[in-house]
């Protein structure tokens, strides 16, 4: 009896090679669709920018004639809504991971702050902007100002900082602390001084990932009531504001009305993205340099 | 020195009791936006329904909310949602599979290192920018192809979401067939399998539970996709299957309303609440399985 029979092995042989060499092609065609979208949106978006983006669209505040019309509101919204969701969602996000990692016991607190933490980030984030709209702004009266939407956005962005913090936390060896210990520091001590300068660069990369993905957000503000209206340019976390992306929102659905507003989008859009790259190669270059320093 | 060194001691022990309450009282604040976010939506959603029946809420095909006689049936925005998740898991999970397979089985090391930073880009660019996208360049390119497509479309926008979800669906996927291990490939290939005969008959399978975890959690992502449809799928609130005429979805709804300043207290205030509370429902529905999943049928190596 015979248990492979060459021939006909041989005679598969040909067609199985060949649909392993065309799927081959097929899954690296697939990978790369990804690349030929983001050349063409990145195209796109540049091509309708040209001409639109010089010194005085950086500089001028918003307008209704196209020509003029220009981003600092914006710009200077954005930096004043990260003044508030820097801090809030460090202190908090941190003290979390802290708290997770170092205080709580292995038991149902701990695995029900961390189910609630992962079902946290899968709101939909116009979810998060209804409880910002009726808690903040409402019950709070605070209005659609900065403090408003920046607490909302670390709400939001609250679950990346306590992820990226915990694992940070986790990685720091063992060793650090039993030598900390063994001096005779105390535990909040042992944190203070060993675990959090240690685990810095994995909490600032994440912090700094959660800061991007905060200034990219628009959902959440549009909720809240950014107006489209021509506001004066906030001077602190007490006034009324628009950011990028709702200025880009703005201008993307009235396109339809005026075709201009479409260069402009664009041009807002150009000015974000640079920023997001700036910020994430800044996250990048943190977590190689100090990636497998133990 | 002993009196000094006693005095700290004590103010030390103090510290050490009162930061762990401290750092507990920081990590309820997930838990109380939770509390908040069921609370806030509940309320009002009881509110909403004593003034539109529960019944003709979810079953209602006629949604008009600003006219005199105003009708709420969520039907329309529900439909809306469900077909612009369809259309976007068609783009999303076949390409986004064929990608994982492609970096966690044939790609070399050094062309992972390279494709792989480009899916996290794409990832990593916010929404209104697809939005700005499927609005000023996938709807004109798709009317060349289609003329009888309405400016505004659930289908461009379902497009542009599937393209956004493809990162989402390719990482969790690679992650998990990377982590089949490596023995049981070889033991295929030792007997004489292709590596698209490895990859359907042992990797896929071997990790069946974490690709469809990555499958539940990109539908969700889509459910809750808000600017993509809100900017490029217009408002139109006709219950319809046509992809090519303009949907809105229960995100878009929600953007709709609000930026039209509802008056606290009217129907239409209280029809966003019972709107957000449904998109609560069903994504909190999604990860639910995803997680019961991937937990569940868990293989272990």
């Amino acid at each position: 009896m015979k248990y492979v029979d060459a021939e006909q092995v041989q005679k598969k042989m040909g067609s199985r090679l060949f649909a392993n060499k065309l799927a081959k092609g097929l899954f690296f065609l697939a990978t790369l669709f990804g690349l030929v979208v983001l050349l063409t949106l990145i195209y796109r978006v540049y091509s309708d920018s040209i001409g639109w983006i010089d010194f005085q669209f950086i500089t001028s505040k918003l307008s209704t004639t196209a020509e003029r019309a220009g981003i600092m509101g914006a710009i200077s919204g954005t930096l004043w809504l990260m003044v508030v969701v820097a801090p809030v969602t460090m202190f908090l996000g941190v003290g979390t991971a802290i708290y997770l990692e170092e205080y709580a016991k292995n038991g149902k607190l701990k695995s029900f702050i961390q189910t609630n933490i992962s079902n946290l980030a899968g709101v939909p984030s116009v979810v998060f902007g209804i409880l910002g709209l009726t808690v903040f702004v409402r019950n709070f009266g605070l209005g659609n100002i900065v403090l408003a939407g920046g607490l909302t956005m670390s709400l939001l962005v609250l679950p990346i900082v306590v992820v990226a913090s915990q694992e940070a936390i986790r990685a720091v060896p063992k060793f650090l602390r039993e030598a900390s210990y063994g001096m005779g520091a105390t535990k909040w001590q042992t944190i203070k001084n060993i675990v959090l300068p240690a685990a810095i660069p994995g909490i600032s990369t994440g912090l700094i990932l959660s800061l991007s993905r905060a200034i990219g957000e628009t959902a959440p503000l549009v909720v809240i009531g950014i107006p489209a209206l021509l506001i004066p340019l906030p001077d602190g976390i007490f006034d009324k504001f628009t950011v990028l992306p709702m200025q880009i929102y703005y201008w993307t659905v009235d396109s339809a009305l005026v075709a201009e507003y479409a260069n402009l989008a664009a041009a807002t859009i150009v000015v974000l993205l640079i920023v997001l790259f700036l910020m994430n190669s800044i996250a990048i270059i943190i977590r190689n340099k100090f990636q497998n320093r133990f | 020195m002993i009196e000094k060194k006693r005095n700290s001691t004590n103010l030390n022990s103090v510290t050490e009791k009162f930061i762990p309450k401290f750092l507990l009282a920081i990590a309820t604040i997930s838990i109380l936006t939770t509390i908040g976010i069921v609370i806030t939506l509940l309320t009002e959603t009881i509110n909403f329904f004593r003034d539109v029946p529960f019944l003709d809420f979810y079953t209602g095909i006629e949604l008009n909310p600003l006219g005199d006689n105003a009708v709420f049936g969520v039907l329309p925005l529900l439909t809306g949602t469900i077909i612009s998740t369809i259309i976007a898991m068609f783009v999303a999970i076949p390409i986004g599979l064929m990608a994982a397979i492609f970096l966690s089985e044939y790609a070399s090391e050094k062309v992972r290192r390279i494709l792989k930073p480009i899916l996290e880009i794409l990832a990593g660019i916010p929404t209104i920018v697809y939005g700005f996208f499927a609005f000023t360049f996938v709807t004109p390119l798709l009317r060349s192809f289609i003329p009888a497509l309405d400016p505004t479309n659930i289908l461009s926008p379902g497009l542009v979401m599937g393209i956004m979800i493809i990162p989402m669906v390719a990482s969790l996927s690679e992650d998990a067939m990377s982590s089949v291990p490596n023995s049981m490939r070889e033991g295929a290939l030792a007997l004489g399998s292709t590596k698209l005969e490895v990859t359907f008959k042992i990797v896929i399978p071997a990790a069946i539970s974490g690709i469809i975890a990555s499958f539940v959690l990109g539908i969700s992502r889509a459910i809750g996709e808000t600017m993509i449809v809100a900017i490029a799928s217009g408002s139109n609130k006709n219950f319809t299957f046509d992809i090519t005429q303009s949907m809105q979805t229960m995100t878009a709804y929600i953007v709709e309303v609000t930026g039209g300043e509802a008056p606290a207290g009217s129907t239409i205030y209280y029809s966003l609440y019972a709107v957000a509370m449904t998109l609560f429902v069903f994504t909190l529905i999604m990860n639910l399985i995803a997680q019961y999943i991937s937990r569940k049928y868990r293989e272990e190596y």
